[in-house]
């Protein structure tokens, strides 16, 4: 290939690696240079080093706000691929009306976060709410889930599952159309029951997808934002407050951009570590089956 | 006692009849193919039998004991599908186990059962692959010894051969052949292709439109097909059929074909239907291009050499097509006249709703 054909070439892929250079690598490195300066929305700011990064690891805060993060994600991710997976097991199937329940149940997935909180503090406030009400039918005491410090990250959890499921969902369905229908067939001739079945033939043969949507939850979650803001604003008392919600209030609320560029720095690496290490678990034992 | 019994096997799919009070009986350690074109029912029949379908009517009976009622685990029976159906995350020694293990076969007993079939198949050295670290012959043999290590009373196979190159077919029919020699169980085998069918079965089940057209030992059905369908889906190439009418006279029916000649079969006049259009069928062998005493005459319209014959497709000059055989040197090139001889004796008689009738003695 000559050089003046390359040339060429990069013409093509201009507009693409333009905007990709605009919106993608220069935010990238500008937040990067942020995170070592002091800076607020006006003026040039000073650099200062690892000096928000000093200060991240001695603050409260931002501590919390990881370990809610954390504490979120685990009572997210395994509750929402389990519950996926189960629907997407139980929609499997031809006719009218797994057709319509798939539709209603990937719905949630296509509402803003606006409208999801909304819902839910309908549901979840505990004079008039829904779960209220019911609790009061059974004759229980109504649970204050948004006012609690021990309800305020379950009901954040809840909410984000009510919102996510349709996703995984999807994926397991398409994971589930992949596997021959003469596999099961075969084990209905071994003799296999509907749990050997399950275990034997439909996980193993959902290993990748299952690994994918647990990868892909894990790294969404640890950037649960929305929910935390408009359903409890990170309350009560700092209870539901996670790591995105702490930076969005260090940079727009205290117009600490230095400080917030730092702690999204942060929040990056654990996210990357944590993705990475799953790859590298995952395609460990891969590697140890023989697949 | 018998193998299995079908009792009046119906089946359809919505509004589409696909089986059609289907009977039949098998004879202990008896292979038998379903024999038949694409859509005549076979491969239903059979996942019938295997219980992955459902009959509407009908018994099927295994060994005595009626088995359409239970699930397709229960019924003794094991399948080699034509895909495989290996499992794909387990190990071959793990997918010949998977039914046994499911069975509650101990422990020392599986292991013994699949090292036997593992030998038996030469797969030995396979056992610890998956199925994607392996070509299709080796599957092939996996889904056989899956098959094998069961112990079935009836083994199904459906297309066995379907999915290997020619070479590998070749061998594997061989090969299965051997292999119904040390099983203790009956066998069916679905195809399509006549020359498995005429190679492995001791006797072949012909299927078209829903029905059984026959039921016979390969070269029953080859020289005593049943009616036309049969007579031209079993023979390569198939056997011509030409329009004729019954002359008077004579024990044996003679035939004239629409270009006068005439044939003189040994098929007994009586059992002719008389006054109807009939149709003459002769295998290329029963024609033979001829320098001598002609019974008509044909024009050549492809000549096809085979090496140990040549095969001549050709015309009468009332318009029919007729297949002929030549000498393996044959000189005949397209266009040219030929004078063709007819061997009464080899020729069938057709009646018009299509059955067959044949030589008095086979």
């Amino acid at each position: 290939m000559t050089a003046q054909r390359d040339w060429r070439a990069l013409l093509f892929v201009a507009p693409f690696l333009a905007l990709y250079l605009l919106i993608l690598v220069f935010p990238l490195l500008r937040g990067l240079w942020l995170s070592f300066s002091q800076v607020d929305l006006f003026g040039a700011g000073h650099f200062v080093g690892f000096g928000n990064y000093a200060r991240l690891l001695h603050d409260p805060v931002f501590g919390t706000s990881l370990v809610n993060t954390f504490e979120v994600t685990l009572m997210i991710v395994p509750v929402l691929t389990i519950i996926s997976l189960l629907l997407a097991l139980a929609l499997n199937r031809a006719g009218k009306g797994a057709a319509i329940m798939r539709g209603i149940f990937f719905a949630s997935a296509v509402l803003s976060v606006t409208i999801v909180t909304l819902i839910w503090r309908f549901v979840l406030a505990p004079d008039a709410g829904l779960l209220g009400e019911a609790w009061k039918a059974l004759g229980w005491e109504p649970l204050p889930f948004l006012s609690d410090v021990h309800l305020a990250l379950p009901a954040l959890a809840i909410t984000t599952i009510w919102w996510s499921v349709g996703f995984p969902m999807l994926l397991f369905l398409a994971g589930l159309q992949q596997i021959p229908e003469d596999m099961y067939e075969a084990a209905a001739l071994d003799n296999s029951n509907s749990w050997t079945t399950f275990w034997r033939i439909t996980v193993p043969a959902l290993r990748r997808t299952l690994i994918l949507v647990v990868m892909l939850q894990t790294a969404a979650q640890l950037q649960l934002f929305g929910q935390s803001q408009l359903l409890t604003a990170g309350g009560p008392s700092g209870a539901s407050r996670t790591a995105v919600l702490f930076l969005y209030e260090s940079a727009f609320g205290r117009w600490e951009l230095g400080y917030a560029s730092a702690a999204a720095e942060v929040l990056f690496l654990i996210i990357l570590a944590v993705t990475l290490t799953q790859y590298w678990a995952t395609s460990r034992s891969e590697a140890s089956r023989g697949d | 006692m018998a193998s299995l019994e079908l009792k009046g096997v119906r089946k359809a799919f919505g509004a589409t009849p696909i089986l059609d009070d289907v009977s039949l009986t098998l004879e202990q350690r008896e292979f038998i193919a379903f024999l038949g074109p694409s859509g005549s029912g076979k491969s239903t029949l059979l996942r019938i039998i295997a219980g992955l379908e459902t009959a509407d009517a009908g018994e099927v009976w295994l060994e005595g004991r009626r088995i359409d009622t239970l699930p397709p685990g229960k019924r003794d029976i094991a399948m080699v599908f034509q895909s495989y159906a290996l499992y794909p995350h387990m190990s071959v020694r793990e997918n010949m186990a998977f039914g046994l293990r499911n069975a509650k076969v101990p422990k020392d007993e599986i292991d013994r059962r699949v090292e036997d079939a593992a030998q038996v198949l030469e797969i030995t050295e396979l056992l610890d692959r998956k199925p994607a670290e392996m070509s299709g012959g080796q599957r092939q043999r996996v889904a056989i010894g899956r098959a094998l290590v069961k112990h079935p009373k009836l083994f199904l196979l459906d297309e066995p051969l379907s999915n290997l190159d020619a070479a590998l077919r070749l061998r594997t029919r061989v090969e299965l052949a051997q292999l119904k020699q040390k099983v203790d169980a009956a066998v069916i085998m679905v195809t399509h292709d006549q020359a498995e069918a005429m190679t492995l079965a001791d006797r072949i089940v012909v299927m078209n439109d829903r029905r059984i057209q026959q039921v016979g030992a390969p070269m029953e059905i080859y020289s005593r097909p049943a009616n036309t369908f049969v007579a031209q889906f079993v023979g390569s190439p198939a056997m011509t059929l030409a329009v004729a009418r019954l002359e008077e006279g004579g024990p044996m029916a003679t035939l004239r074909l629409g270009d006068g000649s005439i044939v003189q079969t040994q098929v007994h006049r009586d059992s002719v239907p008389s006054g109807a259009e009939l149709r003459l069928g002769l295998r290329p062998e029963a024609v033979r291009v001829t320098t001598g005493q002609a019974t008509t005459k044909a024009k050549v319209e492809l000549v096809e050499r085979l090496g140990e014959r040549t095969l001549v497709y050709a015309r009468l000059p009332d318009g029919q097509p007729i297949t002929a055989e030549d000498t393996a040197y044959s000189r005949l090139v397209i266009g040219v006249e030929v004078a063709l001889e007819i061997d009464g004796a080899a020729a069938h008689v057709f009646g018009p709703d299509g059955v067959g009738y044949h030589r008095a003695s086979a």
